[in-house]
């Protein structure tokens, strides 16, 4: 009996997700441009607001250089700070 | 003398007509070069749709310059847009290194927009991978 409630519990889930992965580190991007507006578009969700990391899988470098980029792409009016519906 | 690797860019207001926001740039572009600058390249984008309104305008004339220059000048510069009516909004950055090899590339057009000839397929590939993103919480 109780080994069987031990199995249970040491179960690996049976749906394993995709290995997420940075892509700026995988494609060897190395500068993220400010002014493309349809890259960044990739980064924010419809309200406008930046993905976290743990849904995009973007290493910490390089979520801080989007991050950048989009406050810089909002301040000269190419994304906006609120939206509604962008996608 | 000690330059630096700028890029700035200027919103001008839509009630400009073409030939005055000629002249205003043309004036931003000698103060470039009359203070020891060097221009490296210039973009103008034309009318362009602002995301926000902008004292209460919605469009404005979108004006590019990459160039170099002592760090001195960009006080100077941005004082002067300050003063400007004209000017909706500006924004001064200093580039490292990549971002002058990525503007060398993006005006050679080895990237449209996004990245290199590599970069440019990694974008791709990075647009292939987009379900990746919105799926998963």
């Amino acid at each position: 009996m109780a080994r069987e409630t031990n199995f249970v519990f040491n179960q690996t889930p049976q749906v394993l997700q995709k290995k997420k992965y940075c892509r700026f580190k995988k494609h060897g991007i190395k500068h993220i441009d400010y002014k493309d507006k349809d890259f960044l578009l990739k980064f924010i969700n419809e309200q406008g607001k930046i993905l976290p990391r743990r849904i995009t899988g973007t290493s910490l470098k390089f979520q801080r250089k989007i991050s950048v980029a989009i406050k810089r792409a909002r301040h000269l009016a190419l994304l906006p700070y609120v939206a509604d519906g962008l996608k | 003398m000690n330059q630096k690797h700028y890029e700035s860019v200027i919103i001008l207001t839509p009630v400009l007509s073409e030939q005055q926001m000629q002249d205003a740039v043309a004036g931003y572009r000698g103060l470039i070069t009359e203070n020891g600058g060097e221009i490296v390249h210039e973009e103008n984008w034309g009318l362009t749709k602002l995301a926000y309104p902008i004292d209460k305008k919605g469009t404005g004339f979108y004006h590019l310059f990459e160039f170099k220059a002592s760090p001195e000048f960009i006080a100077k510069w941005e004082l002067i847009f300050r003063r400007d009516e004209r000017i909706l909004r500006y924004m001064t950055i200093s580039l490292d290194k990549w971002g002058v090899e990525f503007n060398q590339k993006r005006r050679s057009g080895e990237i449209k927009a996004s990245s290199t000839a590599k970069e440019k397929k990694a974008v791709l590939n990075a647009l292939l991978d987009d379900d990746s993103i919105d799926t998963e919480d």
